[in-house]
């Protein structure tokens, strides 16, 4: 999305609405809530500019506590309302937030298709792999064996990655953040927004109350070892003393961690990031401890013609070789006929 | 009246007749559906009053020679006011042996068959399950039968054109329209022009169609058979002065509803799935962007209404449109629509239902969907056009009615409709009042859900408007500040002001009419849909044999016209057709607590007038008990 900011100064009070917060008390919702308000108020689009659409569950609550223009809408289909939304108001900066049942279980479709089509909105997928509001079912995302009310015995089917279903389903913006991370968070938000096109960001999000740690490697205190910040251009090193990489086997075509100074390798061996690299975007959205660290940023950014610009210049092309429409001509196309 | 000038030569010797129904049928291959769109084009040209009924197969391409490949094409023309497609035909064209099977039961006694002996083989005739030819033998005898090598006279009729056989056989229905065209007096000109521009960059095929057109013409001219085959003339119908031109359901519904939202000053936004048979609606929309009109083919049936719900929110007219099934998925969107108070017109087009049911086939089975068929208590409108022409005030009013009251409206239309044309006297556009919509912009004291006193509905704002950002959605919200609440008083208020809201527009709509008869008597006839043509027929019989019967047909069907318990007072009685089994029926004695008996049809077929007058009659000559 982008839109350009105004000379107007904005802070994160003007996107408050004053709706009392209903999430559990430790819900990771309270610190992205703080960073997309952040977010938005840096980005400078005025609040009468900006609809936050949602769908059913906990993250779907968005809406009402900012104090833009909100929509909280039927399970799942957000995505699809926001297509309708911007195809009739394309001036508008359209976000959309949902959780990992929404937007990939009773929604996966519609989150395919919104990014296949390439729809100019923004869409924050909070991540908890978990049914919160339904009370601690497993999810689509929910690691295999997990134990809820309906898997007593532990969950027996694959979860889905939501960045590799992003990027295998044509996402031209994909990048990752977690709820904590107040520093990332606002800027891949930022990035999600001037990228003109669909932009999906899964965000980690703690639920305090049925999944609690399950992002613990990579989110918690002390989990930097786990997290690859990833910047266009910049080389994949990570860890607290950054002496971590990643590299590429090319026997295995895979992704593979070293340690610098361990066997010779030295930074010039590391993988530079490229955003605009989809094969190299696969590889990293797949990373997860114990097999490398958790990539996050912008993973993917390769931007192309959205779908509501090309929808509204074909219009326009139309219209202007029609000229002024007149609706007695639209009645009488073809043939007609005059009775004295 | 333009048109009958020509082929005067041979008028001493037609028949003349008041009306005259004619059904095209053949293989889906044979081009039936062109040909009778033809012939009622060359038919409105010739000044007769008309309505038609093409009967789509199954299957796209079935195999040749089947009977479920068996498309038909029907079409009434008379001088006088013509209602309804037709009971039977006077004549029936065959292209093959299973069209003659599946439609022989319905020609009238006595009339014409004229079948094309060409595919009349061993293998046609034994797939089209006759045990032996029956153009043999004394099969036919009830009927007047033209046999005619179709096939080889259409080839011969090609040879210069320089098509291959293939082509050439194509041309078949082009041979077949100039013969009928020539037996009841029709101009082929027009036609020939529309085959020049159709096939402008296939010089070839223009050329062997326009080839084959004139000579059925001229083999009818030159009368090659003996006396056998019949001639007509069918006199101008009455028309009121004015500009006409032939609809169809889907047309007058496309225009409607794109007229209703530039007199309400709003972008059209149809997002639909494709579905039969209401995917021509999308077509036709489709192709009017420079009237302010977007279409979106959406991922699936719900994508659809959330989108057209997405757009409302955005300031647009938000519409969907598709049939029974897809409506069913779409039934929680709806109720987000009417929950939230937002603009949405769904269009149904119905078909033979349940499940998927017979898609191409005609039925009015969605009534309880439309009006009850949604959880908790959900109230919205529901409209249900008469004919193809009223198809057009239909779309204008659901856009009008949507956007006043900021409620859905769901149109209820049918196969039947959407297909069958009839003759319109145009309307200028101009004289129609336009009604544009004021979005609310003043901050002052703004609520999202404050309503207007008078209509009962909430402010309409475009996001985008400052000063007025506010948040809606599906959890119950209170009443006036639109937030989110949970308190028993506000819901029950809501939910009384979502119904009242509903029910009051009736208020504004006209008062129910009685469409023949007197306002008292013995039985009233209330139908609604595309029923109207049989049953205003049937009434009008019923009046002539000196019957107190009346007419009542309802395109409001939700909420109900405000004066109707009051007309419903002054008759005994109360007959119900509908195509389903009896679900107006069950409205009516749920809400008037009348004395209503059904007639019910579900053949995927539109009544015959005949049925309806044997039920009128007997209702009447019933003894009270
Ligand atoms: S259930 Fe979990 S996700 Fe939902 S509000 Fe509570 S902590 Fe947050």
């Amino acid at each position: 999305m982008n839109n350009t900011a105004t000379a107007t100064e904005f802070t994160a009070q003007d996107f408050t609405s004053d709706q009392e917060i209903r999430w559990c008390p430790g819900c990771g919702d309270y610190a992205i809530v703080k960073g997309v308000r952040k977010a938005l108020a840096e980005i400078g689009t005025p609040p009468e500019k900006v609809a936050f659409v949602s769908g059913i569950g906990c993250a779907a609550r968005f809406p009402y506590y900012m104090s833009t223009y909100g929509f909280h809408t039927i399970h799942g289909r957000a995505p699809t309302f926001a297509t309708g939304l911007k195809l009739a108001n394309p001036e508008l900066d359209v976000w959309v937030v949902g959780g990992d049942g929404d937007m990939l279980s009773i929604g996966g479709n519609h989150t395919f298709h919104v990014m296949r089509r390439n729809v100019d909105v923004n869409l924050l997928l909070f991540n908890n792999e978990i049914y919160g509001l339904t009370k601690g079912q497993y999810s689509p995302t929910s690691e295999e064996g997990t134990k809820s009310p309906s898997t007593p015995f532990g969950s027996v089917d694959h979860p889905v990655s939501p960045v590799s279903f992003a990027l295998g389903v044509g996402g031209r913006f994909v990048a990752r953040a977690y709820d904590i991370g107040q520093k990332t968070l606002p800027e891949v938000l930022k990035r999600a927004h001037s990228h003109k096109g669909a932009s999906f960001v899964e965000i980690l999000q703690n639920c305090h109350v049925y999944n609690d740690g399950t992002f613990e490697e990579v989110r918690d205190k002390g989990s930097i070892n786990n997290q690859l910040i990833c910047s266009h251009g910049e080389p994949l090193i990570y860890g607290k003393d950054r002496d971590r990489g990643i590299i590429l086997n090319r026997e295995k075509l895979a992704l593979e961690t070293v340690i610098l100074g361990q066997n010779g390798i030295e930074e010039k061996d590391i993988l530079i990031h490229d955003e605009k690299n989809y094969n190299l975007a696969v590889m990293l959205g797949d990373l997860r401890p114990p097999n490398g660290p958790m990539a996050f940023g912008v993973i993917y950014a390769d931007p192309t013609e959205s779908y509501d610009s090309a929808v509204i210049a074909q219009e326009n092309e139309l219209k202007k070789k029609a000229g002024e429409p007149d609706l007695n001509n639209l009645l009488r196309r073809g043939h007609t006929w005059m009775v004295e | 009246m333009p048109g009958n000038a020509v082929l005067t030569q041979t008028n001493e010797q037609r028949e003349s007749l008041d009306s005259v129904v004619v059904r095209f049928a053949g293989d889906s291959g044979d081009g039936i559906q062109l040909t009778g769109g033809r012939f009622t084009d060359e038919t409105a040209v010739a000044g007769n009053d008309l309505v038609t009924f093409p009967d789509f197969p199954a299957e796209i391409r079935a195999p040749i020679g089947t009977t479920y490949g068996v498309s038909a094409f029907q079409i009434q023309f008379g001088s006088n006011v013509v209602k309804t497609s037709g009971d039977s035909p006077d004549v029936l064209v065959c292209m093959n042996p299973a069209a003659l099977k599946v439609n022989l039961e319905d020609l009238k006694v006595g009339g014409v068959i004229i079948s094309d002996i060409g595919t009349f083989n061993d293998k046609n005739i034994e797939k089209a399950g006759f045990a032996e030819n029956p153009l043999e033998g004394s099969f036919l005898d009830a009927y007047r039968r033209i046999d005619i090598d179709i096939s080889k006279l259409t080839l011969e009729s090609v040879k210069d054109s320089g098509v291959n056989k293939r082509d050439g056989q194509r041309c078949k229905n082009m041979w077949t329209l100039g013969l009928v065209s020539w037996m009841y007096d029709r101009d082929i000109e027009p036609t020939v022009q529309w085959l020049e521009s159709k096939f402008k960059n296939l010089p070839e095929i223009a050329k062997a169609n326009i080839s084959a057109l004139k000579a059925g013409h001229a083999f009818g001219e030159t009368a090659e058979l003996p006396a056998a085959l019949p001639v007509f003339t069918v006199g101008s119908a009455e028309f009121k002065p004015g500009e006409y031109r032939t609809v169809t359901g889907t047309e007058a519904l496309a225009w409607g509803l794109t007229v209703g939202s530039n007199l309400a000053n709003l972008k059209l936004l149809l997002a639909s799935y494709p579905i039969t048979p209401a995917s021509s609606l999308l077509h036709v929309l489709s192709g009017l962007k420079e009237y302010n009109v977007s279409t979106f083919q959406a991922e699936d049936e719900i994508a659809a209404v959330c989108a057209a719900i997405g757009a409302s929110y955005g300031g647009a007219m938000g519409i969907t449109s598709s049939s029974g099934p897809g409506v069913a998925l779409k039934t929680e969107a709806l109720g987000l629509a009417i929950a939230a108070e937002l603009p949405l017109i769904l269009v149904n087009s119905q078909r033979a239902g349940p499940s998927t049911g017979m898609p191409t086939k005609t039925e009015q089975s969605d009534l309880y969907l439309a009006v009850y068929g949604r959880n908790a208590d959900a109230p919205l409108v529901v409209l249900a056009p008469q004919s193809s022409a009223d198809c057009f005030d239909i779309g204008v009013s659901a856009v009008k009615i949507a956007t006043q009251f900021m409620t859905p409206v769901m149109v209820l239309s049918d196969t039947y409709l959407v297909n069958a044309a009839e003759p319109w006297l145009l309307p200028d556009v101009n004289e129609i009042e336009p009604f544009p919509v004021s979005f609310r912009t003043d901050p002052e004291g703004f609520q999202p859900f404050l309503r207007d006193p008078k209509t009962g509905a909430r402010p309409w704002v475009k996001p985008g408007t400052p000063g007025l950002m506010h948040r809606i959605g599906g959890l119950e919200r209170a009443s006036e500040s639109g937030n989110v609440s949970y308190d028993p008083a506000n819901h029950q208020n809501m939910t009384d002001a979502r119904r009242e809201k509903v029910q009051g527009i009736s208020n504004f709509l006209p008062k129910q009419e009685i469409d023949s008869g007197a306002n008292k008597g013995k039985v009233v006839v209330v139908g609604w849909g595309s029923t109207y043509g049989p049953i205003s027929q049937a009434v009008g019989r019923a009046i002539n044999q000196g019957h107190a019967v009346s007419h009542i047909h309802l395109r409001n069907i939700w909420p109900l016209p405000s004066n109707l318990g009051e007309l419903f007072s002054g008759f005994e009685k109360v007959l119900v057709p509908e195509l389903n089994a009896g679900q107006l029926l069950t409205v009516l004695r749920a809400e008037y607590l009348v004395n209503a008996n059904g007639l019910n049809k579900v053949a995927g077929q539109p009544f015959r007038v005949s049925e309806i007058e044997s039920a009128i009659i007997s209702m009447v000559e019933e003894k009270n008990e």
